[in-house]
């Protein structure tokens, strides 16, 4: 029984020794460990690491407030730890056990420590619980945000890639889509056909929705905005790769094309396009004959 | 008072607006128009708005209400030189501007008045 003030953080550190390989071994033998992606290596260093730093978090703090400045470099391992896991493929539980997993062995020690004075030992053991919860909910809490961060990229990625105008021929532009329309995405989809109309100079463009999956009354709504926008600019607009289904949903839902040139393929829009350019494709043999 | 300019081309009208149009300056223009279009017996009448940036449900509407007037004057008209935002604008307000013939730029906008002139003299 150490005499003075009996404080947490100096139980930590002078048990560190012998909690950390405990601690270490907890971790691995818990179930929700993957030890498929992390290495024992690196799950010790962690360890370490996190041991280190807890005792002079909470030689500052008394009360358990983990979102105090007294905690910030706890916070940032465990957000650097939470952030590599998710990135890894860990779960958000499988996250958190990482600090949850603390808890058998300093419970153990306090158990040894404070034997002769069990309100003592109830108490410690209570905050230390109350300790350790909050900071499995913060790395849970950065898991998801990391989570959602990829979300966000991947999203913004997927708009990138999914709008492309090409140039088929002088004055022929075509627009093909993949995927569903929705309105942020129309959006991008029309500044980009009528920024490339203003660039070239371009009087007809092609929209194939071959890659739409399906089209409903807000999507076709959307079609034929982008179609009267490229309109009032002064190009034309024909709409291809329509297919049986998509031709027979737009009659049962009652959506009127009848303004907007449509056709089935997108060659045929292209042999619209240079018809009304007043060009021709022509066999070579043809021609020599 | 501010004008804008209506300039004679053979038997087309040519309008260029380059200053932002407000409520005022689009009835003078609707007005001198019209009475240009009388005078002059004008088959086309061209309005460039390259250089608009800022249209409202206002200005819209005028556009069409011109190309209305012009039809009943016997003159078409045709608007060049739109904008990608102004057009994107324009639809989400609702106004298509069905009656009106469009252009991307002057010269594509005179082939046309010129064409449907020529087709008118036979």
């Amino acid at each position: 029984m150490p005499t003075g003030e009996w404080t947490a953080g100096d139980f930590i550190r002078r048990h560190s020794d012998t909690l950390l390989p405990n601690w270490v071994r907890h971790q691995r033998d818990s179930t929700s460990l993957r030890r498929d992606l992390i290495s024992d290596r690196d799950l010790e260093q962690q360890s370490k690491q996190f041991l280190s730093l807890l005792p002079e978090a909470m030689r500052n703090g008394h009360t358990p407030d983990v979102n105090g400045p007294e905690w910030n470099s706890v916070r940032e391992l465990l957000a650097e730890i939470s952030q590599t896991r998710a990135r890894l493929g860990f779960s958000p539980s499988e996250t958190a056990t990482f600090v949850f997993s603390l808890k058998q062995p300093i419970f153990e020690a306090l158990r040894r420590d404070l034997k002769t004075d069990p309100e003592r030992l109830a108490i410690e053991t209570w905050n230390t619980t109350m300790l350790l919860d909050q900071l499995g909910l913060y790395t849970t809490e950065v898991h998801r945000k990391g989570r959602d961060e990829v979300i966000a990229r991947q999203q913004e990625e997927m708009l990138e890639l999914s709008t492309p105008v090409v140039k088929l021929w002088e004055g022929i532009l075509a627009l093909p889509l993949i995927g569903t329309l929705d309105s942020a995405r129309t959006q991008i989809v029309m500044e980009n056909l009528l920024q490339m109309i203003v660039e070239t100079g371009a009087g007809i463009a092609i929209i194939d929705i071959t890659g739409v999956p399906t089209v409903d009354t807000l999507v076709a709504q959307h079609l034929l905005k982008t179609v009267a926008a490229a309109r009032l600019m002064g190009a034309e607009c024909i709409i291809s790769g329509i297919r049986p289904q998509i031709a027979q949903t737009i009659v049962h839902l009652g959506v009127e094309l009848q303004d907007v040139v449509t056709k089935a393929t997108l060659a045929d829009a292209f042999a619209v396009a240079l018809e009304r350019l007043n060009l021709t494709v022509a066999s070579r043999r043809a021609g020599v004959a | 008072m501010e004008r804008i300019p209506i300039l004679k081309m053979g038997d087309s009208l040519l309008v260029s607006i380059q200053v932002d149009m407000h409520d005022r300056l689009a009835m003078t223009l609707q007005e001198d128009l019209t009475n240009r279009i009388a005078e002059t017996r004008a088959r086309g009448v061209l309005i460039d708005i390259s250089a608009l940036e800022i249209v409202d449900s206002f200005i819209g509407r005028m556009l069409a209400n011109i190309a209305g007037m012009a039809s009943v004057l016997d003159a078409s008209t045709v608007v060049v030189g739109m904008r990608p935002a102004v057009a994107i604008t324009l639809v989400e307000l609702g106004l298509s501007l069905p009656g009106v013939r469009t252009a991307l730029n002057v010269e594509k906008g005179m082939e046309l008045i010129g064409r449907n002139g020529n087709s008118r003299a036979h």
